[in-house]
C-alpha cells in the first residue's frame, strides 16, 4: 500500500461517512491500515477499499482497528497519585464535578478514575463523560469487563498509585474475566465523541485525553487542545500523556504546568 | 554532501556499552541525525540521554513528539512508545501494541525510516536477545538503504545480529572498533 492509497481511503471516509482522519500523523496511520490489509488477507486494494466504502459492518470494524485503543488501568501509576493526592482533593471542595475523558477507549481509565473517586469519597458527587468516536469499544467499555490475565499488572499499578485497599474486592471473577462493581459505572456516561468534528458539550473541572494527541498533527492538537480549553472552567485541570504538552499551542499562557507533571491548570 | 541522510541504531541487551564507546569517537560536525531506539525497562526516562551526553560533544536528546530531526544531533527513542517518521522527516510516537514483545520496537522505527529517507539511510543493528530489527532491515533493503550489524561474534548477546545475518542480505558487519570511522565516513 502506497501514500496515495491511503490519502484515497482517508477522502472515501469523510465522504462517505462523515469521519474526518486527514488531521492523523500518517506514519502510524499508513502501519495501521497495512496491518488490518493483511490481517484480513485483503485480496487487492480496489476490494479492500470497496469494502471500506460498502459494507458499514466492515466500517466499523476498519475505524476500530486504525485506532489504537490500548489502555490499561491506572496506567502510569505517578499519575494517578497526583490525581489521588494533589488534584481531585482541590475538586472534592466544589459541590459537583464533571469529569471528561476523552479518548477513553475500552473504559480502562474510566474504571480508574471510578475507584479513586470512590475511595476519596467524592463518587457520588461525581460525573464522568467517557467518550470516544469509536462505537464499539464503547460498548465494550459499558461492560465493565476486562481480561483476567491482566489483573495481577492493574493490581500492581493501583498500588504504586497510592492505593491501599485490595484490588480484588472491586471485581469478581468469571471465567477469564474480571466484571467491575457496578456501582463503579453509576457515575460513568460512555458516549461517542469525535474530536476532530464534535463540539464541546459540557463544563468540565477535569480533563483527561491521554495518548491521543499523539496521533494528531501539530493543527489538528492545536484545534482540540482549544476544544478543551472551551469545556474547562476556570481553575479546572487538563491532563495529557507522558509525551504530551500543550507548550505549542495558542491556550498555553491560560495555563500552569503542576511541575513535572503532564497536567495544568486553567489560571484565566 | 555525503551519502547519509539519517543513522539509525537499534539495539537491546548488551548495546548500551556499544554505544558508550563508539559514540565518544563519532565526529561532533556530523551531517547527519543519529537515532537510538534500545530496549528497556519502562520508567527509566531521560537516563539513557544523560548517560550517552556524558560521552560525545553531539546534541543528545530524547525525542519529542512532532520534533523536527535535524543533523548533527543524537536522538533517543522515548521508554514504552513506538518511534515513527514522518515523511516531513519529524518523529511522531505511537502506543499501539508491542512488536516482537517490544516498545520501542526497532522494526517500527526503520521501516518508517525506509520509507522516508530510502537509499540515503543507513541502519545498524546491535547486540541483543529477541529478532526485534530484523523485518526493519528487510524493509531498508527494499527501500535502496544500508543494511549494517554488530558483528554477532563481538556482541554481547548475538542473537539479534545474528538473525539479521541468517535472514537479510547484510551490506557490512561492523565490528565495534570499526563502527565510528564507518559513522564518519558517511558524513
Amino acid at each position: 500500500m502506497n501514500d496515495e492509497q491511503v490519502e484515497l481511503l482517508l477522502a472515501d471516509l469523510l465522504e462517505q461517512y462523515g469521519y474526518d482522519f486527514t488531521g492523523y500523523s500518517r506514519a502510524s496511520l499508513k502501519r495501521r491500515i497495512i496491518r488490518l490489509y493483511s490481517l484480513d488477507k485483503a485480496l487487492s486494494f480496489a476490494e479492500f477499499r470497496y469494502r471500506v466504502n460498502n459494507d458499514p459492518d466492515y466500517f466499523k470494524r476498519f475505524v476500530e482497528q486504525i485506532t489504537v485503543n490500548v489502555t490499561e488501568m491506572f496506567r502510569d501509576p505517578v499519575f494517578f497519585k497526583t490525581l489521588r493526592e494533589t488534584v481531585l482533593p482541590k475538586l472534592g471542595t466544589y459541590p459537583f464535578i464533571r469529569i471528561w475523558l476523552a479518548g477513553c477507549s475500552t473504559g480502562e481509565e474510566a474504571y480508574s478514575m471510578s475507584i479513586l473517586l470512590k475511595e476519596l469519597n467524592l463518587l457520588q458527587k461525581s460525573l464522568i463523560y467517557a467518550t470516544d468516536l469509536n462505537p464499539t469499544v464503547l460498548e465494550k467499555a459499558a461492560q465493565g469487563m476486562f481480561g483476567l490475565a491482566q489483573m495481577k499488572q492493574y493490581s500492581e499499578n493501583y498500588i504504586l498509585s497510592g492505593g491501599t485497599k485490595d484490588f480484588s474486592s472491586y471485581y469478581t471473577a468469571s471465567y477469564s474475566l474480571a466484571k467491575f462493581d457496578e456501582e463503579l459505572k453509576r457515575k460513568i456516561i460512555f458516549s461517542t465523541h469525535n474530536l476532530v468534528s464534535d463540539h464541546s458539550f459540557n463544563e468540565f473541572q477535569l480533563i483527561l485525553c491521554r495518548n491521543v494527541l499523539i496521533y494528531f498533527d501539530r493543527d489538528l492538537q492545536n484545534k482540540v487542545l482549544q476544544l478543551f480549553d472551551d469545556s474547562l472552567d476556570d481553575l479546572g485541570y487538563m491532563a495529557l500523556g507522558t509525551k504530551e504538552t500543550i507548550d505549542f499551542s495558542p491556550i498555553t499562557g491560560n495555563y500552569k504546568r503542576l511541575a513535572n507533571h503532564k497536567i495544568w491548570r486553567k489560571v484565566s | 554532501m555525503g551519502k547519509c541522510d539519517a543513522f539509525v541504531i537499534g539495539g537491546s541487551a548488551g548495546s548500551l556499552d556499544v554505544l558508550l564507546k563508539v559514540l565518544p569517537l563519532v565526529r561532533s560536525d556530523l551531517s547527519f541525525p543519529i537515532v537510538i531506539v534500545i530496549h528497556r525497562k519502562h520508567g527509566a526516562d531521560s537516563l539513557l540521554p544523560d548517560l550517552l551526553s556524558a560521552r560525545t560533544s553531539l546534541r543528545v536528546k530524547e525525542v519529542e513528539e512532532k520534533e523536527v530531526i535535524l543533523p548533527g544531533t543524537v536522538y533517543v527513542a522515548p521508554s514504552d512508545y513506538h518511534l515513527l517518521i514522518e515523511l516531513d522527516h519529524t518523529f511522531s510516537l505511537d502506543y499501539s501494541e508491542k512488536i516482537n514483545f517490544s516498545r520501542p520496537a526497532i522494526d517500527a522505527t526503520f521501516q518508517t525510516a525506509a520509507e522516508v529517507y530510502g537509499e540515503r539511510l543507513v541502519c545498524l543493528l546491535l547486540s541483543g536477545s529477541n529478532a526485534d530489527g530484523v523485518d526493519g532491515l528487510k524493509s531498508v533493503k527494499l527501500w535502496g538503504g544500508l543494511a549494517t550489524i554488530q558483528d554477532p561474534e563481538s556482541a554481547q548477546v548475538a542473537y539479534m545480529p545474528e538473525e539479521a545475518r541468517k535472514r537479510v542480505n547484510i551490506d557490512r558487519i561492523l565490528r565495534i572498533e570499526d563502527m565510528p570511522e564507518f559513522i564518519n565516513l558517511l558524513s
